[in-house]
């Protein structure tokens, strides 16, 4: 706001004769700390960046440097096309597929089912509604790693160890989703429902036709933090998975520093360049959905 | 086209509070009712029950002699428009009136061949492909408008569809709405806490007040005739005077001063007399003194008391008024008397 109060005057100014332009040391000092909190901010990003191009030994033996080294094309082939385990399933890109699976079935599923108990609880008169609700709610008190044992067991029995629906399924269950979308139902006008019941809809037809458009800019927001959350998943993705071709990005780098024992050199530039390629889709999705990130939850478009 | 017939309908919300009190009507072939009252008097309540929106507790509701209660409001063959317009945000004018006719499985061509009938009639040809939040409240209205007659209903139910709409829009609106329904024929219900409304637009006007009603009958019944205290305070702008006044002998008396010659009984009584049927002039048998004159152009209000009593007399823009006291006469053919305690019509 000063800033554009004081290019406001500036202007202003600009109409007398040439004068001497001010410098806002102000501002230069603004930018200088945005500028030094950036650059510290991927200064780790950067020496990550750095060793994948540089070969293994070296960073043993010179540890970070600012030298660029040549090894970054065969350290991306090793990266995503070259399994590190016994049954050469865990390829880079095996790993990324099993990443995206689950991010994307993540946030499909905790949308998909944040939203129909939202509709539930929001628009149909249940005994116990407001309970239901508060005792979904109180689930955010009780997170996976709390209750890990009894999932483990459960997915165990159900024969869904090393399958998608059992790295899925058992996250899926939101309350923050059920949350968010119950707020946001709460908020549409009551003569919406009712002129769709006038208009022959019923619940069903009211959801797809009505509500899921109206929620577009919800279920943005909702994807985007449910698939960073699901894309980082890595506790129970290493308790589920134990055959390699079902591993993730997030737990299969683990796997390829952990050879350190022996007399063999870990694959710095290999887990690191693994690491850079887990971070780029999360970034990709929160740059593309961004705006309608905000739109979300500001915008209210009734 | 449809009949609607009202018996001892009754509502009583969970929390046990009465929103109305048994009542019946019976709305011909056609015709514009319109319910008016303040705000809570049951109207809202009593349109939403007629909608199927709300559960009728007691009593029985019919449309052309089919009854109601327990049927869908997809079925009850009735459009409604809603105060806030209630349109579809996401979806194009196009899609929100063809919104209904698709649900009802409705053939493509039919659709499109009564939208755009009713786009052309609602002169809202240039808009279709619009989304309701680029168009302007009267276009919005009209949208509404065009979503209840595409779908041919029996009976249309407005619910205070106006007050939205600033003032000037709203005469022009209430023009349009009135001139639609003579025109479709269609039998309407028509909420609206505005007397103005309900007096321009109304075959017949339903007054309410606290979940009852208080009167029933023609724009003209309502402002002569009034049933009531709280019908005549209502209706007109500025409303009835209400002066209490004594019978004695056959004659109704302020302060002494014989306002009616001819009245049967005696005792305390109100006495309601329209501010526009005062003539101002020494002759007048009773003394007024004018307070404040408020200039309306065309016409004036004089404000003053009456036997120590509120009073407002509504002259002609060429008679001559001044503050002080002056003498006034009634037009005896003009005047209603009340019961003081029950506030009902003599």
């Amino acid at each position: 706001m000063t800033e554009a109060n004081a290019g406001v005057i500036d202007h202003a100014a600009s109409h007398t004769p040439p004068r001497k332009r001010r410098i806002r040391w102000g501002a230069i000092g603004d930018h200088a700390v945005l500028i030094v909190g950036s650059l510290f901010m991927m200064l780790p990003l950067l020496m990550v960046l750095q060793m994948t191009t540089v070969p293994d030994v070296e960073v043993i033996k010179t540890g970070p440097s600012l030298t660029i080294g040549h090894q970054l094309p065969e350290n991306f082939d090793k990266a995503m096309f070259q399994a590190s385990g016994f049954s050469g399933q865990n390829t880079g890109l095996n790993m990324l597929k099993n990443s995206f699976i689950l991010g994307i079935g993540f946030a499909l599923g905790k949308i998909l089912i944040g939203m129909m108990a939202a509709y539930a609880i929001v628009y149909f008169r249940m005994r116990f509604a407001t309970l239901a609700f508060w005792v979904i709610f109180t689930t955010l008190l009780l997170p996976l790693e709390v209750r890990i044992l009894p999932s483990y067991e459960v997915v165990q029995k159900l024969g869904m160890l090393n399958t998608y629906q059992g790295l899925i399924i058992p996250l899926i269950a939101s309350a923050t989703a059920t949350f968010f979308f119950r707020q946001f139902f709460r908020s549409v006008p009551e003569e919406l429902v009712e002129a769709a019941r006038i208009d022959g809809a019923g619940p069903v037809k009211f959801f797809i036709d009505i509500l899921v458009p109206l929620s577009r800019t919800m279920i943005a927001a909702m994807f985007i933090i449910m698939f960073v959350y699901g894309w980082n998943q890595y506790l129970w993705p290493t308790m589920i998975t134990t055959e390699e071709d079902m591993f993730t990005l997030v737990r299969g780098i683990k796997q390829i520093t952990q050879v350190l024992e022996g007399n063999r050199i870990p694959e710095y530039g290999r887990a690191n360049l693994l690491a850079i390629i887990a971070i780029i889709p999360p970034v990709m999705v929160v740059i593309f959905f961004q705006s309608w990130f905000v739109k979300g939850l500001t915008e209210s478009d009734k | 086209m449809a009949q609607v017939s009202l018996k001892n309908i009754r509502k009583v919300y969970p929390n046990g509070a009465e929103a109305l009190t048994p009542s019946s009507f019976d709305i011909g072939d056609g015709e514009f009712v319109v319910l008016v009252g303040p705000s809570g008097c049951g109207k809202s309540t009593l349109l939403r029950m007629v909608a199927g929106l709300e559960e009728i507790t007691e009593g029985e509701l019919t449309i052309n002699g089919r009854v109601m209660n327990d049927v869908d409001p997809a079925d009850r063959d009735i459009a409604m428009v809603f105060q806030n317009y209630a349109l579809y945000p996401h979806m194009s004018v196009r899609k929100n009136i063809a919104y209904g006719l698709k649900n009802r499985k409705t053939p493509k061509d039919v659709i499109e061949r009564k939208v755009a009938e009713a786009a052309a009639m609602l002169n809202l040809n240039e808009y279709l492909d619009r989304k309701p939040s680029q168009l302007s409240g009267g276009q919005r209205q009209r949208v509404a408008m065009g979503r209840a007659i595409v779908r041919d209903p029996a009976l249309f139910l407005f619910d205070e569809p106006l007050s939205n709409l600033d003032a000037k829009l709203r005469n022009q609106m209430r023009i349009e709405i009135k001139a639609l329904q003579r025109r479709l024929g269609v039998t309407s219900i028509y909420v609206t806490h505005d007397q103005v409304e309900a007096m321009t637009m109304a075959d017949r006007i339903i007054v309410m007040n606290a979940g009852r009603i208080e009167q029933i009958g023609t724009p003209a019944e309502i402002y002569h005739r009034p049933a009531s205290t709280f019908v005549a305070s209502f209706m007109g702008a500025p409303p009835m005077n209400l002066i209490s006044a004594r019978l004695d002998g056959g004659r109704v008396m302020i302060n002494g001063d014989t306002v009616l010659a001819a009245a049967e009984g005696s005792g305390a009584v109100t006495l309601g007399i329209r501010p526009e049927d005062v003539v101002l002039g020494a002759e007048g048998s009773i003394s007024f003194h004018v307070d404040i004159i408020e200039e309306l152009g065309a016409h004036r209000l004089l404000h003053g008391r009456l036997a120590d009593q509120e009073f407002t007399i509504h002259v002609g823009k060429d008679v001559e008024a001044a503050p002080g006291e002056t003498r006034i006469a009634l037009k005896s053919d003009a005047i209603t008397l009340f019961h003081p305690e029950t506030g009902k019509a003599l």
